[in-house]
């Protein structure tokens, strides 16, 4: 397969399927831009499609708690379809409202029928905050997972976060347990060293200093910052001091899900 | 059946809206603030089960690894002394956008029986409060009774504010009215006519032998507002200025007609930019971007809703400014928002308050909140802005919002055309906003929060978002042929404008409604957010309807564009309004306003230089104007669309401040926008003529710091101003137009759009107060290579420090001043030609990659300037006063530091480069004037040879980031 096809999800309130399918495009895939109507009435189906995406934005207002109101869409109206994507092998990254939607459905953590085990809430800061995070990925042999979607990073990456409710919670310790055993933590926010630090290294009080986790296949991937807005040397915020370094940190985590489709 | 549900955080979460409040009390002067805790309550009626009650509340309202819950059924109120709870609601008729998901996420849990949703919220207040207490901090701080009551009495079922409407068709008697009954009449009615627009209009109607309508008075009251025909700017004034020129005293008369296109729109026809696609046309002003797409841009203030409900007016200001771009040509896609905000000062004192104004610092948080609930939700990035604060803002904030968009180059212009159907699309219609258009045209009083309660809204952005995604589709499948915005007098100025040329036909009982009950007047001129109206060639009208239902957006027919040169509007048959197109649309009364300009003259302050002009230095890093914003910008998604090229903040640890933003909006070309602004109401306080010229030279001297050019930029002007009927303000205001006009000519730079808002005056109790009359100026510019933009923090120890730009003796207005509590008279000017050519060669250098850093020199002059690039760059400075160029009258090192003058610039260049810059500014004042050190320490030597300033860079940029650090 040449290039693989992604279904960038959207629904009323998402605002970042633009620059998702733009971050797509460059790592190597054809996107289609669709609206979850057309999932739920059965215009289109998710068969054509070898992944699938969550973009970032305020699906319907975020209104009750960020994404549950898409998570349930999916949870009630979509499980089937998605199930099947996901056993066909296909895979899903969820960004930002994204990872909202995959933790409040229970596609992420995971385990089992969809057990909702975290959640996402309400940064410590109390409010929305922009700002760019560095992100201790898993290239550390110790933390070594089978995420297909964080492969090849350097140990340290740099991205932007935009989010209200982005603190990652588990229910309880058994869940956090069980998430650092099977290597499901794949990003944790952390300083420019890639050591762990409070506020605002950690934006929004993570446990763990969580900022992504994927599923026990390694297939479904959920985070809070946005790759997508650095896949272009011009996004990173001091370019201007440091120079160009060709292309953005967050372009790998597109040509990993690109890469993986094609096999 | 009905239920109360109540959600609340589980012991241990952090309750974010309680803590919040917390801290709100404390700055209330509540010395020991009892403990908040917060709870989401859902009001749930209708054909629904307690156990689909129960799993309502499991699957969809309750998180349960943070919050617990509880069905009510009997209220408990536990009032004792020591806890208390609120209960706020909506107030009937107030949109509430949680219902429509709840509602939709009751439906998909498979609960398809009809049930209605309403939310509060619930405090639960712990401590010590006397009752007076209790009143004083639920009104202050948690509602607002405009759009908010305090629920006292259990509710048992849901009230819509539903009744029902029969037709019964009013006229105003006006064929018999004498004069002062005309004005009884404009004034009872919130007419905001005065009365020889009302006698206009009684010999209107005389003609016909009928007296007008409801609707008809209306709608001829919105099209003549000061919001809609700016009837200020665009009639006759007769203008006398007493001003000094060249120390002699004179008195020049001026008989104006229409100053907008003798002054603003003359500069952009006389530069006849070949690149200025459509301006002072559209709902915004459009220009050239690459050769596929032009950019268009808007700036709209929301001052009087600000003021009133901080929150829902700077919401709504936003929704509407979106619908600009998107209102011009057939659609242009929004890709950034712009905000400005002028404020009381944050410690402003609770008793000084005047009555009825709410306190700044309540105002501040709630426009700032308004914006980031609009901007964020909408997915378009706040990239640039400004707050300043002042003592004239207290009963009358100003709330500037802007948003630029992008559209393809044939969709530029629209064309209604006769038998087009009217197509109104998004929202539905209620009775919202009723009256915004005339009420931003008069003054506000203490009594405007109860009169004029129905022009205050709160927006639901995704609403917006959705119909701006639809609309894009249906414009790109070429499905309409115009498209306008319903904006400040609803339909009724949005499909008058439309068939202005045609005449338009409208069935209101076909506008989709919120709740029934709405007048067929009150259909017409209501002011509901989040709707456009589209002219549709019949036969696309079955597949445009279908883009928007697909994506759960409404698209409804409601007339027709007919060719009879008429408005003609129908209730269910019934002719309810029938205006003739010319009358409403020229039949405005020309009216002669008196002018009258007095220069100010005041006299600069005498005191001795100080020695060590450290602390002044930290004093001005601390003030509010002057500090960082940063608690604002963060709160701003400025980089959503993934466009953003420099951003508003920036520097080692990315919070030094950016002079402007760019960003690029096709993501795989190299083409760029910078966008920046000018403001600075101070230097109007001694001639408005030099506040525009300061404002114009400020915007584009933030391009320029950024990298950019004058080749391809273009300007805004919004004017909020004091009364125009008061021959004073007016006068200042006429001055400030000349003032635009010499300075945009002088730098070759054209007007495309702009905007007014008069009338900002409060009045108590018959006393008038002005706002300080202010111009923002906002600027694009195009740039074809976005890696040559330059940002403003030190990069690299050893480099060189030039000062380009003279330094005058231009202290009136400036923050050093400020901080002795004096104004001075000496206000800076700019000298346009000099100001050009020092432009022209910087942006020659920062294309030659010559420039490592360059700042702006504004509020605080050269000190605030270069202690910012030091430590926003984390290094430290040395800067010699004696080698930058100043002229002979500012033999000062306090003066030389801290002036205002316009056309400077701080720059960082690497030593290997000094031979090619020095050669390219040639003829310019610059100096050498220091150089990048290794350290973490702020010198600057005076003219004597010694240390006039040294300061740690952590201990200065501490100073700047305290104040707002909310």
């Amino acid at each position: 397969m040449n290039r693989p096809k992604v279904c960038v999800l959207r629904t009323s309130g998402t605002n970042c399927d633009n620059e998702t399918a733009f971050a797509f495009k460059k790592a190597g895939a054809d996107v289609e831009l669709v609206h979850v109507n057309s999932l739920v009435l059965g215009a289109k189906g998710l068969g054509g499609f070898q992944i699938l995406a969550l973009p970032g934005g305020f699906s319907y207002g975020d209104d009750v708690a960020s994404g549950k109101i898409f998570a349930n869409e999916l949870r009630f109206k979509l499980i089937g379809q998605i199930k099947e994507f996901v056993a066909e092998g296909k895979i899903i990254i969820g960004i930002c409202n994204g990872f909202q939607i995959l933790v409040k459905s229970g596609l992420l953590p995971g385990r089992g029928e969809c057990a909702r085990e975290a959640t996402l809430t309400i940064n410590d800061s109390g409010k929305f905050e922009d700002r760019w995070t560095y992100l201790l990925t898993t290239s550390d042999q110790r933390l070594t997972t089978n995420c297909v979607w964080t492969k090849n990073l350097p140990p340290v990456i740099y991205l932007p976060v935009a989010h209200g409710e982005g603190k990652f919670i588990t229910g309880d310790n058994e869940v956090l347990a069980r998430l650092k055993k099977n290597k499901q933590i794949v990003l944790r926010y952390c300083d420019e060293a890639g050591k762990s630090s409070d506020y605002p290294a950690n934006p929004n009080g993570s446990e763990d200093n969580i900022a992504g986790i994927c599923d026990e296949t390694g297939r479904i991937l959920g985070l809070m910052p946005h790759p997508e807005r650095h896949v272009l040397s011009t996004q990173h915020p001091r370019w201007t001091g440091q120079g160009h370094k060709g292309e953005g940190d967050g372009l790998q985590i597109f040509r990993n899900g690109v890469e993986y489709a094609k096999k | 059946m009905f239920y109360k549900i109540e959600v609340f955080d589980r012991p241990g979460v952090f309750d974010a809206v309680g803590s919040g409040i917390k801290k709100d009390i404390l700055d209330l002067g509540i010395k020991t603030p009892p403990d908040v805790r917060f709870a989401q309550a859902y009001l749930i009626d209708g054909e629904i089960s307690q156990s689909q009650v129960k799993l309502v509340c499991e699957e969809l309202l309750v998180d349960k690894i943070t919050q617990s819950y509880r069905v009510l059924t009997n209220d408990q109120r536990p009032t004792t002394n020591d806890l208390f709870m609120i209960e706020v609601a909506y107030n009937p008729g107030v949109m509430d956008p949680v219902e429509e998901s709840v509602r939709k996420g009751i439906r998909d849990l498979g609960i398809d029986t009809a049930v209605s949703v309403k939310t509060a919220k619930r405090y639960m207040l712990k401590g010590n409060l006397s009752e007076q207490e209790l009143k004083t901090l639920s009104e202050k701080l948690l509602y607002n009774k405009l759009i908010q009551h305090v629920v006292s009495d259990e509710a048992r079922e849901i009230s819509h504010g539903e009744v029902g409407y029969s037709f019964n068709l009013i006229t105003v008697e006006l064929l018999n009215a004498s004069d002062s009954r005309l004005a009884k009449i404009s004034r009872d009615g919130q007419l905001f006519l005065n009365l020889a627009e009302m006698a206009q209009i009684k010999n209107y109607f005389k003609k016909l032998g009928r007296n007008p309508t409801d609707c008809e008075l209306e709608t001829i009251a919105q099209t003549w507002s000061e919001h809609c025909a700016h009837k200020t700017f665009r009639g006759k004034i007769d203008y006398t200025e007493f001003i000094k020129v060249r120390g002699r005293k004179i008195a020049r008369k001026k008989k104006i007609d229409n100053l907008l296109k003798t002054t603003i729109m003359k500069v952009t026809k006389e530069l006849k930019k070949p690149w200025c696609v459509s301006v002072f046309k559209d709902n915004s002003g459009v220009i050239r971007f690459d050769e596929k797409h032009n950019v268009c841009f808007k700036v709209e203030t929301h001052n009087h809703p600000s003021a009133l409900e901080p929150f829902g007016g700077a919401n709504t200001g936003i929704g509407g400014v979106i619908r600009d771009p998107l209102g011009t040509g057939l659609g242009a896609k929004p890709i950034l928002n712009t905000d400005v905000f002028c404020f009381a000062p944050p410690e402003y004192p609770f008793t000084d308050l005047p009555k009825g104004a709410l306190h700044p610092k309540r105002v501040m948080k709630g426009v700032v909140a308004g914006v980031r609930d609009y901007g964020n939700k909408m997915g378009i990035p706040t990239v640039n802005g400004a707050v300043l604060f002042d003592d004239g803002f207290v009963g009358n904030p100003l709330v500037y919002c802007g948003t630029v968009g992008i559209m393809p180059k044939d969709k530029s212009f629209k064309e209604t055309r006769v038998g087009d159907l009217v197509v109104v699309v998004g929202g539905r219609t209620g009775r919202d906003g009723i009256h915004g258009a005339t009420f931003s045209s008069g003054e506000l009083t203490h009594e405007s929060e109860t009169i004029s309660s129905g022009a205050v809204q709160i927006g639901n952005p995704i609403q917006e978002k959705k119909m701006v995604d639809t609309i894009l589709q249906a414009r790109d499948k070429n499905l309409y042929s115009a498209i306008t915005d319903c904006g400040a007098g609803g339909l009724s100025s949005a499909v008058g404008e439309m068939g202005q040329d045609l005449g338009a036909r409208v069935d209101l009982e076909n506008v989709p409604l919120k709740y029934s009950g709405l007048s067929y007047m009150e259909v017409w001129i209501s002011e509901s957010q989040e709707r456009m109206v589209l002219s549709v060639p019949p036969e696309n009208i079955d597949e445009l309807v279908e883009v928007f239902s697909k994506e759960d957006v409404e698209a409804t027919v409601i007339g027709e564009f007919t060719g009879t040169k008429r408005l003609e509007l129908y209730y269910k048959g019934d002719l309810v309004c029938d205006l003739d197109m010319e009358f409403l649309h020229n039949g405005l009364p020309a009216l002669v306003k008196e002018a009258v300009y007095i220069q100010a003259k005041h006299s600069e302050p005498q005191f001795p230089c100080p020695k060590d002009l450290a602390k002044s230095l930290v004093q001005l890093l601390s003030r509010y104007d002057i500090c960082s914003k940063e608690w604002v910008i963060r709160q701003y998604d400025h980089e959503v669309q993934g466009a953003s090229v420099l951003k508003p903040l920036t520097g080692i640890v990315n919070d030094g401040p950016s002079d402007a933003s760019v960003v690029r909006p096709v993501l795989d070309s190299n083409k760029g926008l910078i966008i920046s602004n000018g403001i600075n109401f101070r230097y109007g306080f001694f001639d408005p003529y030099w506040m525009a010229a300061s404002c114009i030279d400020e915007a584009l001297r933030q391009i320029i710091a950024v990298g950019g050019s004058l080749k391809e930029v273009a300007i805004l002007d919004n004017f909020c101003w004091g009364n125009p009927d008061k021959p004073d303000r007016l006068g200042g205001l006429v001055r400030a137009s000349y003032g635009c006009y010499d300075t945009a000519k002088g730098f070759g730079v054209p007007f495309i759009s702009g905007k007014d808002s008069l009338y900002n005056e409060y009045a108590v109790h018959g006393r008038s107060m002005p706002i300080p009359g202010t111009l923002l100026i906002s600027a694009i510019a195009v740039t074809e290579d976005v890696s040559k933009i330059v940002s403003m923090y030190l990069k690299e120890p050893g480099d060189l420090i030039y000062v380009v730009g003279l330094t005058g003796n231009e202290l009136g207005g400036s923050h050093y001043f400020a901080l002795s509590g004096s104004i001075g008279n000496n206000v800076p000017r700019v000298f346009f030609k000099k100001a050009k050519a020092a432009f022209e060669a910087l942006s020659k250098a920062s294309a030659s990659g010559l420039i490592k850093a360059m700042h702006d020199c504004s509020e605080g002059g050269i000190g605030v300037a270069a202690a910012e690039m030091a430590f926003s760059g984390g290094l430290g400075m040395e800067l010699f006063l004696t080698e930058l160029p100043y002229s002979p009258d500012v033999k000062r090192n306090d003066f030389i530091l801290f002036s205002e003058s316009n056309s400077r610039f701080v720059v960082e260049v690497q030593k290997k480069h000094q031979h090619k810059f020095e050669s390219l500014l040639k003829g310019i004042p610059f100096g050498l004037a220091g150089c990048v050190s290794a350290g973490k320490e702020f010198k600057v030597y005076g003219l004597d040879g010694k240390a006039c300033v040294k300061a740690d860079i952590t201990e200065l940029k501490e100073a700047w980031q305290k104040p707002l650090r909310w």
